[in-house]
C-alpha cells in the first residue's frame, strides 16, 4: 500500500512538468535564502563563539571608550586564580581607505600570544616578531585579502592615535580551528606607547582592556569579582567579564538588526508556504474527479489525504534538498565577498537541520487544507466536478 | 465593428472566482513588498535622523583624522584660536556663538532587554543649546552650568531604565541629577545625555575638548573659512559643515541597510514571481475553452495577451497594496541600535514617503509582469480549433 501511494504521489508530482520545475525552483531559492540568513545571524555571534572560557576581559566600568592605567597590570596579576595578564588597545587605523576596514590591536606580545594559543605562528616568525618593535602579525585571511607577504611594510593611518604608523609584517598566523578570526592585525603596544608619549604624554601608559588568563574556568565569576573589588572607588573602576560576555555585549548593541534578520528569514518560509499551498490547492482541485473515482473504487478518505500529503512532502524534500546542498558553496562564495564586514562566515551547526525541518513544515502546512477538502468530497459531486 | 480589448472586468472577475488561489498568490507578493517597503522606510528614517541633525550654517571642528567626536581631541589653545576667527557669528549681546564640547560614551542598560548600550554624553554649554534650535526642552528645565545636573534626550528617556526627571545617573564617580528631558525630533541628539562641559571634563579627567561647534556669520564663505583655518599651522583640526558631518556618520549604516535589504527583496521576489507564474499557468490551462471562445468571437491574440497580463498585474497590485498597508504599521516602531561608525546608540524610526509608496507598487507590478508574461504569451498563442476542442 505504501509503495503504491509513493509511486502515485511521484507520478502525480511530475504530471505538470513546468509546474513541478517552478515549484522546485521556488523551494530551492526559499530554503537557500533561509540558510544564508541563518548563517548571517550565526556569523554575527562568531566572536562570542570563538571566545575561550579561560579568558576574562577587564575594561573601564564607564565604557570601552576609557582606558585603564597600565599600573593595574601588577595588581591584577596578584589576584588569586589569575595565571597571566596581557593588555590590548584598539587602534582603529585606516589602511588606505576606510572601506578596507579590519581590526587592529596594539598588544603586549610576550604575554598576549601565549594567552591566545589558537593563533598558530611558526617559532621563527614568532622570534622575528618579538625582535622587531615595529613588527606586526596578521591573520592568514587578512594577508590573502590584500596580498600581503612577510616583510611587507603596511602604513596605517591612525585615527585615535594620529599620524602614520609603518608596521612590518613579521608573522602570519593561522587559526587553529575554523571559528578563529584570521582577519586582524596585532602589533607591539610598546611601539604605540613610545610614540604616543612623545605627542600626548598624558595618554601614554594606558591600556584599552586587560586580558586575564584563568587557572580554572569555573572560577570565572569569582575571579571577576575579586579583580573588580580591587579597583572599586578608585579613579578608574573596572568591569571584568568572561570573554564570551564581552563579545556578546557588542552583539547585544545591534540586537535589533539581528532580530530583524531572524524575522525576515521566517518571512521567506511563509512566502514559500503560500506558494506551495497555492500549488497543492490547484493540483487537488484539478483532480477532484480522480479522488472521487478512487473513493468510488473503495479507497477510504485517508488514502486520498495521504496521497496529497506524500506528493507535497516529496516535492518539498527534493526542493529543500537542493536548497540545502546549494547552501554550502554559496556560503563560501559570500564569505569571501563579505570578508571585510564579517570575518568568519561559517554555517552554524544546526542550519542544515533547521532547513530540513522548514521544508517538512512547509510540506505539511501546504498540504493540510487541500487534503482536508479532498477527503471531504462526496463521490457524486466529485465525479460531476469541473475544475 | 472591430472588437478591441477585453474589458478589465474579465480579469477582476476571474480573480474573484478562485479566491483561495488569489489570496495565497497575492499574500506571497504582499510579504515581499512588505520586506521591500520596510527596508526603504528604515533607510529613509535613518537618513532623516542623521541629515536633519545639524544646520548648514554651523561648523563642526574635530581633530584631523578622527572620524567622530569621541575619537577627537581639541586642545584649549586651539579652541581659543578657532573662537577668535572672523567668520564666527555673534549673538544679540555680542557674545560669540561657539560651543566647546566634550563628548564621551557611557554604558547604560536598555529598558527592554536589560542589556548595556553605549550612550553619548555631551558636555555642552547654553550656547550649544542655542546653536541647535531643533532641540526643545519638553519637560523640566535646562541644567545649571557648574552643577552636576543633566538633561536627557527623548529616546534615552523612553528606551533606558532609571532616567526620569528627578532620578540620578551614576557615572564617573559622581551622581548626576536628571532635571529635564529634551525633544530633538528625529535627529540623533534625541539619543544623547547633555551636561555642563567643564563639569564633564573634570569628572572624566580630560583637559581637552572633543569638538568645537560654531555658527558662521557668513555661511556662504565656508570654503574660505575651511581653507584659512586648515592652513593655520597652530591648528590640527579639520572643519565640516554640521550637516555634512552627521551625514558622513550614517554612511556605513545606511549602506549596510540598503545592500542587505535590497538583496533580500530581490531574492524573495524570485519566490513571489514563481508563485505568480504557477498561478497564471494554471489559470491559462483551466480556461483553454474560454480562450478559444474569445478568439472565435473575434478578439485578437494581442487582446488575450493583454487580458492575462492584466490579470497578473491586478493580482500583484493587490499584493502590493496589502504589503504597503502592513508596512505602514511599522511606523509605530522605533529602531534602537548601535551605529557602527560612531559606536554609540542611535534611535530612528521608519518613515513612509510618497516615493517609497510608488517604488513599492512599481516593484509589485514588475513582479506581476515578470510572472505573468510567459503564461500570457502561451495563452495568446493557442490555436482556436484546438482550444475549442479541449474546452
Amino acid at each position: 500500500m505504501l509503495a503504491f501511494l509513493l509511486k502515485m504521489a511521484f507520478k502525480n508530482a511530475l504530471r505538470h512538468r513546468l509546474r513541478a520545475i517552478l515549484t522546485l525552483a521556488g523551494l530551492t531559492v526559499a530554503i537557500l535564502a533561509y540558510g544564508l540568513l541563518s548563517t548571517f545571524v550565526s556569523a554575527w555571534y562568531a566572536g562570542a563563539d570563538a571566545a575561550s572560557d579561560k579568558r576574562l576581559v577587564t575594561r573601564s566600568a564607564i565604557s570601552l571608550v576609557f582606558a585603564l592605567p597600565i599600573s593595574y597590570r601588577d595588581r591584577i596579576r596578584a589576584v588569586d586564580g589569575v595565571t597571566s595578564v596581557s593588555w590590548s588597545n584598539w587602534f582603529g587605523g585606516v589602511y588606505i581607505d576606510e572601506r578596507n576596514f579590519f581590526p587592529q590591536f596594539a598588544v603586549d606580545m610576550p604575554t598576549y600570544l601565549p594567552l591566545y594559543s589558537e593563533f598558530v605562528i611558526t617559532p621563527e616568525e614568532r622570534a622575528a616578531l618579538l625582535h622587531d618593535r615595529r613588527g606586526c602579525v596578521v591573520g592568514a585571511k587578512l594577508a590573502a585579502r590584500f596580498g600581503w607577504k612577510l616583510g611587507d611594510t603596511i602604513p596605517m593611518k591612525g585615527t585615535i592615535y594620529p599620524g602614520t604608523w609603518p608596521l612590518t609584517i613579521r608573522a602570519i598566523y593561522h587559526g587553529r580551528d575554523e571559528r578563529t578570526n584570521e582577519d586582524q592585525m596585532l602589533f607591539h603596544w610598546d611601539y604605540l606607547n613610545e610614540r604616543i608619549k612623545q605627542i600626548y604624554p598624558k595618554r601614554g601608559d594606558s591600556a584599552g582592556v586587560f586580558v586575564v588568563g584563568l587557572k580554572d574556568a569555573s572560577e570565572a565569576a569569582l575571579v571577576s569579582e575579586r579583580i573588580d573589588s580591587q579597583f572599586r572607588n578608585s579613579l578608574a573602576e573596572t568591569l571584568t567579564e568572561t570573554e564570551k560576555a564581552f563579545q556578546l555585549s557588542f552583539v547585544a548593541m545591534t540586537d535589533t538588526i539581528i532580530l530583524a534578520i531572524k524575522v525576515v528569514s521566517y518571512v521567506v518560509i511563509l512566502i514559500i508556504m503560500a506558494v506551495m499551498a497555492n500549488t497543492m490547492a490547484m493540483a487537488a482541485r484539478e483532480r477532484t474527479a480522480e479522488y472521487a473515482t478512487l473513493k468510488a473504487l473503495g479507497f477510504g478518505p485517508p488514502i486520498v489525504g495521504w496521497l496529497i500529503l506524500f506528493e507535497s512532502i516529496l516535492v518539498c524534500l527534493i526542493g529543500g534538498g537542493f536548497g540545502i546542498l546549494l547552501t554550502f558553496p554559496l556560503v563560501r562564495v559570500i564569505g569571501h565577498a563579505l570578508s571585510s564586514v564579517l570575518p568568519t562566515f561559517n554555517m552554524g551547526e544546526h542550519t542544515s537541520l533547521e532547513q530540513a525541518i522548514a521544508s517538512v513544515l512547509v510540506a505539511l502546512v501546504a498540504a493540510a487544507i487541500p487534503a482536508w477538502r479532498s477527503m471531504q468530497v462526496r463521490i457524486v459531486e466529485g465525479l460531476r466536478a469541473v475544475a | 465593428m472591430r472588437l478591441t480589448g477585453i474589458p478589465i472586468h474579465y480579469a477582476w472577475r476571474n480573480l474573484l472566482t478562485r479566491r483561495l488561489t488569489t489570496l495565497l498568490t497575492a499574500g506571497g507578493m504582499a510579504l515581499v513588498v512588505f520586506v521591500f517597503a520596510t527596508v526603504l522606510m528604515m533607510r529613509a528614517g535613518l537618513e532623516q535622523t542623521l541629515k536633519s541633525t545639524g544646520l548648514p550654517e554651523n561648523v563642526v571642528a574635530i581633530r584631523k583624522g578622527a572620524q567622530t567626536e569621541v575619537q577627537s581631541g581639541v586642545s584649549r589653545p586651539e579652541a581659543a584660536i578657532i573662537e577668535s576667527d572672523r567668520n564666527v557669528a555673534l549673538d544679540g549681546l555680542g557674545r560669540r556663538l561657539v560651543s566647546k564640547e566634550s563628548v564621551v560614551l557611557i554604558s547604560l542598560n536598555k529598558r527592554r532587554t536589560g542589556q548595556p548600550s553605549n550612550v553619548v554624553v555631551r558636555g555642552t554649554t547654553p550656547v550649544g543649546l542655542a546653536l541647535r534650535p531643533q532641540v526643545v526642552l519638553e519637560s523640566g528645565r535646562m541644567f545649571r552650568p557648574g552643577t552636576s545636573e543633566i538633561i536627557v534626550g527623548h529616546a534615552i528617556a523612553d528606551g533606558f531604565s532609571g532616567v526620569q526627571i528627578g532620578s540620578t545617573l551614576r557615572f564617573a564617580r559622581r551622581d548626576w541629577l536628571v532635571v529635564g528631558i529634551f525633544d530633538a525630533g528625529k535627529t540623533g541628539f534625541s539619543s544623547e545625555v547633555w551636561g555642563d562641559a567643564e563639569q564633564m571634563m573634570q569628572a572624566f579627567r580630560r583637559s581637552n575638548f572633543s569638538a568645537v561647534i560654531f555658527q558662521m556669520q557668513a555661511p556662504q564663505a565656508f570654503d574660505e573659512l575651511k581653507a584659512r583655518l586648515e592652513g593655520d599651522q597652530r591648528l590640527t583640526t579639520e572643519f565640516k559643515r554640521e550637516t555634512q558631518f552627521y551625514e558622513d556618520q550614517s554612511h556605513a549604516m545606511s549602506t549596510f541597510i540598503s545592500v542587505l535589504g535590497l538583496v533580500l527583496s530581490m531574492v524573495f521576489s524570485i519566490g513571489a514571481i514563481i508563485g505568480a507564474m504557477i498561478t497564471m499557468y494554471a489559470a491559462v490551462a483551466n480556461r483553454v475553452g474560454e480562450i478559444g471562445t474569445l478568439r472565435a468571437l473575434g478578439f485578437r491574440r494581442k487582446s488575450i495577451l493583454v487580458a492575462f497580463l492584466g490579470e497578473s498585474l491586478l493580482l500583484s497590485l493587490l499584493g502590493g497594496i496589502i504589503g504597503l498597508v502592513l508596512a505602514s504599521f511599522m511606523q509605530l516602531f522605533t529602531v534602537s541600535t548601535m551605529n557602527f561608525q560612531t559606536f554609540s546608540e542611535l534611535a530612528f524610526s521608519f518613515t513612509l514617503t510618497p516615493g517609497i509608496v510608488i517604488a513599492s507598487l512599481l516593484f509589485a507590478l514588475v513582479m506581476g509582469f515578470t510572472g505573468g508574461f510567459l503564461p500570457a504569451v502561451q495563452a495568446a498563442r493557442l490555436k482556436i480549433v484546438d482550444s475549442l476542442r479541449a474546452g
